[in-house]
């Protein structure tokens, strides 16, 4: 077992350095991309708060759905497969809310302001 | 660069001196642009240059080619069209490569500021009605006065989308229900087959206060269904945030149709539709292409690895088309 602090709270930290103590001296391209890597770090701090839930769900769903276990990845490929076959669509039952709650989950953890997301939430912007 | 700019010049505009203020706006290692301006004793011209370096002559292969946008924006300006008046097509004694130079056109092209900056609060009403009337332009531009160009159907679309989307290896369900969506809905090759823009939306679209100004690069022009334009733009991540105004963030679909059809040209409205969702499904495959290079070298950049995480955007939108929830 690793010891503390843990890396969120280390990602977060060097990410609280750079917004509010560098990026106020960097002008021009560079502050764009300081801010691009911020956005970066800010992602994979949500990605380690929310990746396991969503994963376990989604594997959950996709088991259901498919009728068979496997890897995440492997369960996708097949749904994937299936849905370039014809074989499964959104009159399958399931499907269309296997992918809404999937592609949710990614949102949050990708871009948690985009408008869609947040119209999808039942925010307005 | 302001030596061979001046020496140029100096052979096709009468009266120019030289060459001021040459700065490198943009692009990647096979094509640049620049801004500058010619010394003249009437007034100084603001001059843009749009080129591709000696040894970089082979365009990709979805480009129309230097040498064609500059007949196109010809073509376009001598129409009506807004669009920079192209003053020189570079020659081999230029030394500059291959390309061309066209007057500079002032304006915003930020959909951030067009969209929110009081200076285009009286354009933005205006908009999308008039995007209708340009590109009715853009799309009865006389055939044969054409450079070659690649024809594009949609079945050639849709396949080279899957033909790239395939070759990330990445399994991505939503763009499978798309891919599936679209060659069931295929409405097959257009009737009418005109030039289209290929790239009409915020970035190439030269915006003023009174509204727009120019359209500028033509690199995606080839022929095709005209309604594929008025999908593109539609297309909800060109809407920055203005969601509830499909065309470009600033208007509804039925201004833009209205000023199309007001210039004398029909809109099927399903065929928009159709081409949106291609639009949509575009855009998060390019967002998908425009990562690799970050992962397989050598462009280890911060900016392509985040423009992957983009695609599930058009995911969602994706969804909202094809699979609203009620």
């Amino acid at each position: 077992m690793q010891d503390e602090p843990t890396p969120t709270e280390l990602i977060k930290a060097v990410a609280d350095f750079l917004r509010n103590d560098i990026a106020p001296l960097i002008t021009g391209h560079n502050a764009f991309k300081l801010r691009v890597s911020i956005n970066a770090l800010d992602l994979v701090t949500r990605q380690l708060a929310l990746e396991q839930g969503s994963d376990a769900a989604e594997a959950a769903r996709l088991s259901q759905l498919l009728g068979r276990q496997g890897s995440l990845d492997e369960l996708n490929r097949t749904l994937a497969d299936l849905i370039a076959k014809g074989e499964l669509d959104l009159q399958s039952p399931g499907l269309a809310d296997h992918l809404w709650k999937t592609t949710m989950d990614k949102l949050a953890v990708d871009q948690p302001n985009y408008a869609s997301y947040r119209r999808e939430l039942g925010e307005q912007k | 660069m302001e030596a061979l700019l001046g020496r140029s010049v100096a052979s096709w505009c009468p009266g120019a001196t030289g060459v001021v203020g040459a700065v490198r706006l943009s692009g990647g290692a096979s094509q640049e642009t620049w801004s500058f301006d010619i010394v003249h004793p009437d007034s100084n011209i603001g001059a843009i240059l749009r080129r591709a370096p000696q040894g970089y002559g082979a365009a990709p292969s979805r480009a129309a080619g230097l040498n064609a946008e500059a007949v196109l924006m010809k073509l376009a300006y001598d129409a009506g069209v807004p669009s920079p008046r192209v003053l020189h097509v570079l020659q081999p004694q230029d030394d500059l490569g291959t390309g061309f130079i066209m007057e500079r056109v002032e304006g915003e092209t930020i959909p951030r500021k067009i969209l929110r900056d009081q200076q285009f609060a009286q354009a933005r009403p205006k908009l999308a009605r008039q995007l209708g009337k340009v590109l009715a332009g853009i799309h009865g531009l006389d055939l044969r006065k054409l450079p070659e160009l690649r024809r594009m159907t949609a079945a050639k679309e849709i396949g080279e989308l899957e033909r790239d989307y395939r070759s990330f290896d990445w399994p991505r369900p939503v763009f499978e229900l798309a891919l599936r969506w679209l060659r069931e809905r295929d409405p097959g090759p257009s009737q009418e087959v005109t030039l289209v823009h290929g790239d009409f939306r915020h970035g190439n679209l030269i915006i003023g206060s009174e509204g727009v100004r120019a359209v500028l690069d033509w690199e995606l022009a080839h022929l095709g269904d005209p309604m594929e334009d008025l999908g593109w733009i539609c297309v909800n991540s060109w809407r920055f945030g203005e969601i509830d105004k499909p065309v470009g963030g600033f208007g509804s679909r039925e201004e833009l149709f209205a000023g199309y059809e007001a210039a004398g040209r029909r809109v099927d409205p399903d065929r928009v539709k159709f081409w949106e969702v291609m639009g949509t499904l575009r855009w998060g495959v390019m967002c998908c292409a425009m990562m690799q290079p970050f992962r397989n070298g050598p462009e280890h950049s911060i900016e392509r690895a985040m423009i992957g995480r983009r695609s599930s955007e058009t995911e969602i939108d994706l969804l909202r088309l094809l699979a609203p929830r009620a």
